[in-house]
């Protein structure tokens, strides 16, 4: 096809997608874009200062004074919510792809593993994380076992851990699936055991190609965090509480989400990324 | 780059102005004649009526009397007039010229008492602690109740062995968010094991029949009323705490900022004070205050 004069060539398809500058353009559409973006929010500023409540919101929700003095505890805090998301990730991942593989076994005898895989599944992903936190971290110490653990961090981190799972276990499931049965088939006649295949060929694949996904539940994940402040655990979100009890001011909310961006925005670009990245792979093999 | 920094300069902006502005508590009008607490014109979020807030549920000794069939409360209805805090509001109410059935209560959980906004109660009752932080943001009346901090443990424990502020340094202590008994646990007793920070006075309790926690820290009347109504199962009141720093810890009720009524509600409370009234609901419903040792 012939570009006509001044006609510029349509986006690549490599190109297309989760970018949020997106499309081509020289100096022109990038000036409209900024137009827009400032008559946009700009707007939207006005509308919200301009609101006959402004001057009581502005006092209880965006008061400097209150922010620089509760952000250091709340950062303090905050360091709890990091530590039980990274713990956390650890076993869900290794957790998750045991499910997955599980629920993939051929053949009637192992019908019972898939049924449990499937029925784990079921079962965490539909009962609220926050039901579950609660249940497990109040109701297992009261059984007053000897030896298990009474600790409110376990208990949140083994809730955490068990819903997040059954979702990362489907992820992972999904992935495998997307794996040709040829893959399998060729692995196979190169003499591979059916485990061989899993854990060399279809498993590497399968991982590859669900990152974007993971990661998604990843940042899930270091939100849900906040859930465990439930069990009396003083993580951020609790924090905040705190603070905002002590002072009857909003602003230490406002704080503490300033803390999960600034943790979770670089992993959505990160993800994003990767997103982009691998289209690109993909449509650049033959 | 440079889109990152107007992001932060946009994000920053609604912090604009918010400088040192607000010491309006000074200012607060505190003009208000007596002639204005006439009932008839006083500005009530619902005309003729008094309508006071509360948590639900009502937890004794503060509210007592049951909850009457189809009443929404829990544990206690309000309106029963039983309790120390319903017969405070009931006597203030009396003093502001309310006939009891023209009390009207309302479901405040703390959290919403102090929201930003118009308060859909005339004030709320709610062993709020009043702080000069808090006061900014609300006004509370003069105090209706000097409380002090207590602690409470199972019989038995090591740590109901203690005599002193001191002892308590190696146990791990809970209580309810945003209580001024958790600023109590960080600030005055400092203990070594971080505190376990309940969402509502429930799990607190749960916490220590469950040995998670070794104590709880509350305000004396509701530690002798956990104890008393074997809410912690073989509890036992440990001593009470002298007030951190000095100063008097009280209850207020609170009030939107710069209502009127507040003024009409402190003349009405130093007067239930002169004649004896408060110290007398106090004897009927808190009766066990002095009774307990004092941890130094």
């Amino acid at each position: 096809m012939a570009l006509g004069k001044g006609e510029r060539p349509g986006p690549r398809v490599g190109n297309r997608s989760s970018r949020i500058l997106g499309g081509p353009g020289g100096g022109r559409s990038l000036a409209i874009a900024a137009v827009s973006t400032i008559v946009f929010f700009g707007g939207l500023a006005l509308i919200v200062v301009n609101s006959p409540g402004w001057p009581e919101v502005q006092d209880k929700f965006f008061y400097w004074p209150e922010f620089r003095e509760s952000l250091p505890d709340i950062a303090d805090a905050f360091l709890l919510n990091v530590k039980l998301f990274l713990a956390a990730e650890v076993f869900i991942l290794v957790l998750a792809l045991f499910l997955a593989v599980l629920r993939g076994l051929p053949g009637p005898t192992l019908f019972p593993l898939r049924l449990l895989s499937a029925a784990y599944t079921d079962v965490f992903r539909g009962i609220p994380t926050i039901l579950l936190i609660y249940l497990l971290g109040f109701g297992v110490p009261a059984l007053a076992i000897e030896g298990v653990p009474r600790s409110e961090f376990f208990w949140g981190g083994v809730g955490l851990v068990l819903v997040y799972s059954a979702y990362v276990a489907e992820v992972y499931r999904a992935g495998i699936e997307s794996v040709h049965p040829s893959q399998e088939a060729a692995a196979r006649s190169l003499g591979l055991t059916r485990l061989q295949a899993l854990r060399h060929v279809i498993v590497p694949q399968a991982v590859r190609r669900v990152i974007p996904p993971l990661l998604n539940d990843f940042i899930g994940l270091q939100k849900d965090t906040a859930l465990v402040g439930l069990l009396g655990l003083v993580e951020a979100f609790k924090q905040s509480q705190i603070e905002s009890a002590g002072s009857f001011n909003f602003t230490p909310y406002l704080a503490t989400a300033a803390l999960f961006l600034l943790l979770t925005i670089p992993m959505t670009r990160l993800t994003d990324w990767l997103i982009a990245r691998n289209r690109r792979r993909e449509l650049a093999r033959p | 780059m440079k889109r990152l920094a107007l992001l932060a300069v946009l994000a920053l902006a609604p912090f604009a102005g918010c400088g040192g502005d607000n010491g309006d508590e000074a200012a607060a009008p505190t003009t208000t004649e007596a002639a204005t607490c006439d009932k008839g014109q006083l500005q009530l979020v619902s005309a003729g009526k008094l309508t006071i807030g509360t948590d639900n549920p009502a937890f004794g000794p503060w509210f007592g009397g049951g909850t009457p069939k189809g009443s929404k409360w829990e544990f206690n209805d309000p309106s029963t007039g039983e309790g120390f805090e319903s017969a405070v509001a009931y006597a203030v109410a009396d003093k502001l010229g309310f006939a009891k059935p023209e009390v009207v209560w309302v479901v405040v959980p703390f959290n919403n008492s102090f929201r930003p906004g118009p308060k859909k109660f005339d004030f709320d009752i709610n062993q709020i602690s009043v702080t000069a932080e808090r006061d900014r943001a609300v006004d509370f009346s003069d105090s209706y109740y000097d409380v002090n901090q207590a602690l409470v443990a199972l019989k038995g424990t090591p740590i109901a062995n203690a005599k002193s502020r001191d002892d308590l340094k190696p146990y791990r202590l809970g209580s309810q968010i945003g209580t001024t008994s958790l600023a109590y646990i960080n600030d005055t007793i400092q203990p070594e094991k971080d505190a376990r920070v309940s969402d509502t006075s429930n799990d607190v309790v749960a916490a220590l029949n469950a040995k998670q926690i070794d104590g709880i820290v509350v305000d004396l009347p509701t530690a002798f009323f956990l104890v008393g109504a074997e809410e912690v199962k073989n509890g036992t009141v440990v001593g009470q705490f002298p007030n951190a720093g000095g100063a008097q810890e009280h209850f207020g009720m609170l009030f939107e900022e710069r209502n009127p009524l507040r003024d009409c509600v402190n003349t009405a409370l130093a007067e239930l004070k002169d004649d004896g009234t408060l110290e007398q609901i106090q004897q009927e419903w808190l009766s066990e205050k002095a009774s307990a040792p004092v941890l130094e």
